[in-house]
Parts: structure tokens; sequence; C-alpha cells
């Protein structure tokens, strides 16, 4: 059978997929909260800098965000492989996201929280980093666990840019064999669902685990 | 005839720690706090009292810049707080609040919620912050419950350890706003008893709170406050049998009847 005689070209295309979603998730989760700490900054130019790039990138087409690191880029000097490319498009992309889930998570943080640390004399950072977030991040697991799943899939648009993930394998697979195109097709999805299913898995585990009493 | 002894350099009792000078706050076209002046003496416990929406709570929070006010200064220890920033934060550190709703940190054990100033704020080594924490722990009551959470706690217990959390910064000043009115009747006198002691060790205290029994026994000086203003100060003793305005004379009414 085909998919198992391509199961090694598979594999590749799934290990390349989760790289790029690991690297891609890492990368967005400490972007994404580094923005969403300058949402609630208390320095204006940082929260416009913020809501500028949130609104920007948000409301932008993942497959622009790519042409842009593909096609602009280079003209501006920067010269990236397509695999860095495809790192930096999604990794800008989900940050956007996350910004948001994060603000949301801060804000759902009561009011007195923050206070109390002000009230014990941490600066901005210091009430962030020990207080709020840590507060913030465990109601916004659930959401997060979306946005990487969300991730996930969005990492074929790379396909498009010939970095040889899941889907771009895949489909050249399947256009190689028509015969067997959908039971390749259907290798690729059951192989995306290996690493999506568990995610969530995952996170209700974390999600209980961190919960806080109240 | 006494012999001349060397006199001990006198502890600096008495002189004003917290000034408040012509402060005034306003949000948006209502006038909060109006022209106050006010000057708390290092020892001194002050009862700040006055009927709901009189600015008692703004008045409160202005002293450790929680809320920024719209003219007038206000200094402690005769630094004038700064704006926001690394100098207030360490302005803050220093000055020890207590609030109504007890705002323990929700994510950190008994134990952390009072070692985390010290540690991170005043860069004491863990061990020394947590030996002088389960000191306070003790000293309130609520020693054997160090390693749970706040939301264990009763609303009693939470706010013995707000009061030890911020005892562990080692303050010159207090503040308290309203550390009781979200207690149930039966865990007020703990929280009370505790601030009595804080009292008789010295501590400067400003204490909004309408325990007439706190004032009367702990309270240097009480200051009533309606409409944003400072209507009159006295004695709690003198205050509360016989206050001067009509606005002090209808509060207790008031209070009183209840
Ligand atoms: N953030 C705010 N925005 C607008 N108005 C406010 C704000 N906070 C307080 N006020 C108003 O300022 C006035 C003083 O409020 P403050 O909370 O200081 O009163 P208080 O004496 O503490 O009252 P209470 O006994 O109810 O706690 C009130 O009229 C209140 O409605
Ligand atoms: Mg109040």
């Amino acid at each position: 059978m085909a998919v198992w005689d391509a199961r090694e070209q598979l594999l590749t295309g799934f290990g390349i997929t989760l790289r790029l979603t690991l690297v891609a998730a890492v990368a967005a989760l400490v972007l994404g909260t580094v923005l969403g700490a300058m949402r609630v900054s208390p320095i204006p130019p940082l929260r416009w800098l913020g809501t500028a790039y949130v609104e920007l990138v948000r409301n932008t087409p993942l497959t622009l965000v790519f042409f842009f690191m593909v096609f602009v880029a280079p003209r501006l000097d920067i010269i990236l492989e397509f695999r860095t490319s495809a790192y930096i498009a999604l990794s800008v992309y989900t940050a956007a996201f996350v910004c948001e889930a994060v603000r949301s998570g801060i804000n759902s943080v009561s009011t007195g929280q923050a206070e109390a640390a002000r009230a014990v004399g941490m600066t901005f950072g210091q009430n962030l980093r020990l207080v709020v977030l840590p507060q913030a991040m465990r109601s916004v697991i659930p959401t997060l666990v979306n946005i990487f799943v969300a991730l996930t899939k969005n990492s074929s648009v790379a396909a498009g840019f010939f970095v040889g993930e899941l889907f771009g394998l895949g489909r050249t697979l399947a256009i190689r064999n028509p015969a067997e195109g959908v039971a390749m097709l259907c290798g690729v999805a059951v192989l995306y669902l290996i690493i999506t299913i568990p995610s969530g898995v995952l996170a209700e585990r974390l999600e209980r685990k961190v919960a806080i009493a109240r | 005839m006494t012999a001349p002894v060397d006199e001990e350099p006198r502890a600096a009792v008495g002189e004003p720690l917290v000034v408040l000078d012509g402060v005034n706050k306003w949000y948006g076209d209502l006038h909060v706090l109006r022209d106050i002046n006010l000057s708390v003496a290092r020892g001194e416990v002050v009862v700040v009292i006055g009927p709901s929406g009189s600015g008692k709570s703004t008045l409160c929070r202005a002293i450790n810049r929680l809320e920024t006010i719209g003219d007038g200064t206000i200094s402690i220890d005769g630094e004038p707080l700064p704006e926001e920033g690394k100098a207030l934060a360490r302005l803050r550190a220093d000055v020890g609040m207590v609030f109504q709703a007890f705002n323990l940190f929700a994510h950190k054990t008994i134990l952390e919620n009072v070692t985390l100033g010290p540690i991170k704020v005043r860069k004491q080594k863990k061990a020394d912050a947590e030996e002088r924490a389960r000191e306070l722990l003790d000293r309130v009551g609520v020693g054997h419950q160090a390693d749970k959470y706040p939301a264990q706690l009763s609303g009693g217990q939470q706010q013995r350890v707000a009061i030890a959390r911020a005892l562990a910064m080692e303050p010159k000043v207090m503040l308290f706003d309203e550390p009781t009115s979200a207690l149930d009747p039966e865990m007020i006198k703990e929280v009370l008893d505790v601030m009595v002691d804080l009292a008789k060790r010295g501590m400067t205290m400003i204490v909004v709170t309408h325990e007439m029994g706190f004032a009367r026994t702990a309270g240097d000086r009480v200051v009533f406050m309606s409409d944003g203003q400072i209507v009159e100060e006295n004695t709690p003793e003198e205050f509360f049998t016989n206050p001067q305005s009509d606005r002090a004379k209808d509060f207790l009414g008031k209070i009183l009847k209840h």
C-alpha cells in the first residue's frame, strides 16, 4: 500500500510540522506575552504599539504574512531560508492571538491582586511577573490550546512556500499516486490528529493541576 | 536630686511622619478630597471615620499613591511622594496597606504571601524571610496555616495574614481601609485584637474604621470626614461623647442607633 510505502517521507513531513509548530508555539508564547504586557503597561506608547501590532497582524490572512516574509523581506535586504521565513511568519501571526488571550487573562485577575502587589513595593514588572501573569495564564490555558491547535493546522500554509512539511509532502505524494490520493491524505490527517488531540488532553490535565482554589 | 544621666537619644516619637498639605482630588467634576491638611506623628494612631462616600478610602489610598491627587502635597518621613516608578515602589515598601477585601495573592501559600515582598522587594534571603514570616504568622495567630492557600482560610484569618504580610516589610506606617467590614461579626474581634496589639507596640497607624471600640482603646485621635473634608478632629473620647459639628452628631446618631 502506497501510504505504508511512503511512511518515511510522511514521517519526515510530520517531524517538520511538529518542529514548526513547537518552535512557533514557544516563540509566539513569549512574543505574545510581551505584547500582552505592553497592552496593559502604564506607558502609552507601549500600549499603542501593542494595539497596532495586534490589529494589523490579526486582521491579515496568514498567507499574506508568509508572502511578506518570502517576497517582500528580500527587497528589504532580509534574505532568509524558506524554512526560517515559515518559523517567523507563524510566530508573528500566532503571537497576535496569544497577546489577546493573555490580555483577557490579565483583565480577569482582580485589581486587588495588582494593588496588593503595588502596596508591598513591587515594580510594574515584578507585579506582572510574580502576581498577575501567573494567575492570568491559568485562566487562559484553554484559549491558548485552541490557539496552538490552530497553529498546528496553520503550519500547512508553509507548504505553499516550498517547506516540505506534512501537508506539503502529503499533497505531493497524493498527486504522484492519484489512485491512493485519498488514503494518503487520510494518513496526513491522522498524523495531524496525533499532534492536536494529545495537546488538548495535556492542557486539560495542566488546567486541573494549576487551578487556584478561590 | 537626680544625678545627671546620659540621656538615651530619644526615639523620634512625636515628629510628623505622614503629612498631607492642602490635598485636593477630583474624579471628573466630583471633588472627593477638599483641602485636606493632616499630620500624623510617629507612633500615633489616627482613626478616620465618616459616612459612605466621604472620601476615607480615597484619602487612605492617596497616602501610598494608589490614587493620584489633584493638588497639594503628601510626604512620608519628610519625602514627598514620587511619581510612578522605582522610587515610588521603594516608598510604598515602607507603607503597609491592609485592604477591606484582604487581597492575599491567590496563587501563593500563606507563607509565600508573607515572604514574597521581603524576598523580591527587600532582597532578603529566603531562609531569613521565612523565619521572620513564621514569627509574624505566629504573632497574628495563623502560624499553623502557613502551607495553605488563602481560599482555605476564613476571612478573619486571611485579614490577619494580610497584616502579617504588611508587617514583614517593616513599614514605617500602616494604612488600614475598613479592615473588618468584610468580616462576619465573630471574626472582627480577632482582627481588631491584632491591630490593638500593633498600636501598643508603637506602630504608626491610619485606620479607616467604624469600630468605636477600637478607636477608643487604641486611637490617639479621630478624624471625622464628610463630603471630602475633614470636619472635625479630636481625641476619641471627646469625639464620641461630645461631637462639635452637626454633621458628626448626625453621623454618630445614625451609627449608634444600629
Ligand atoms: N474610581 C472612581 N471614579 C469616580 N468616582 C469615584 C471613584 N472612586 C470613588 N469615587 C467617588 O469618590 C467619593 C469618595 O469615595 P471613597 O471610596 O473615598 O469614599 P469612602 O468614604 O471610602 O466610602 P465608603 O465608606 O463607602 O467606603 C465617592 O463619592 C465615590 O463615589
Ligand atoms: Mg471606603
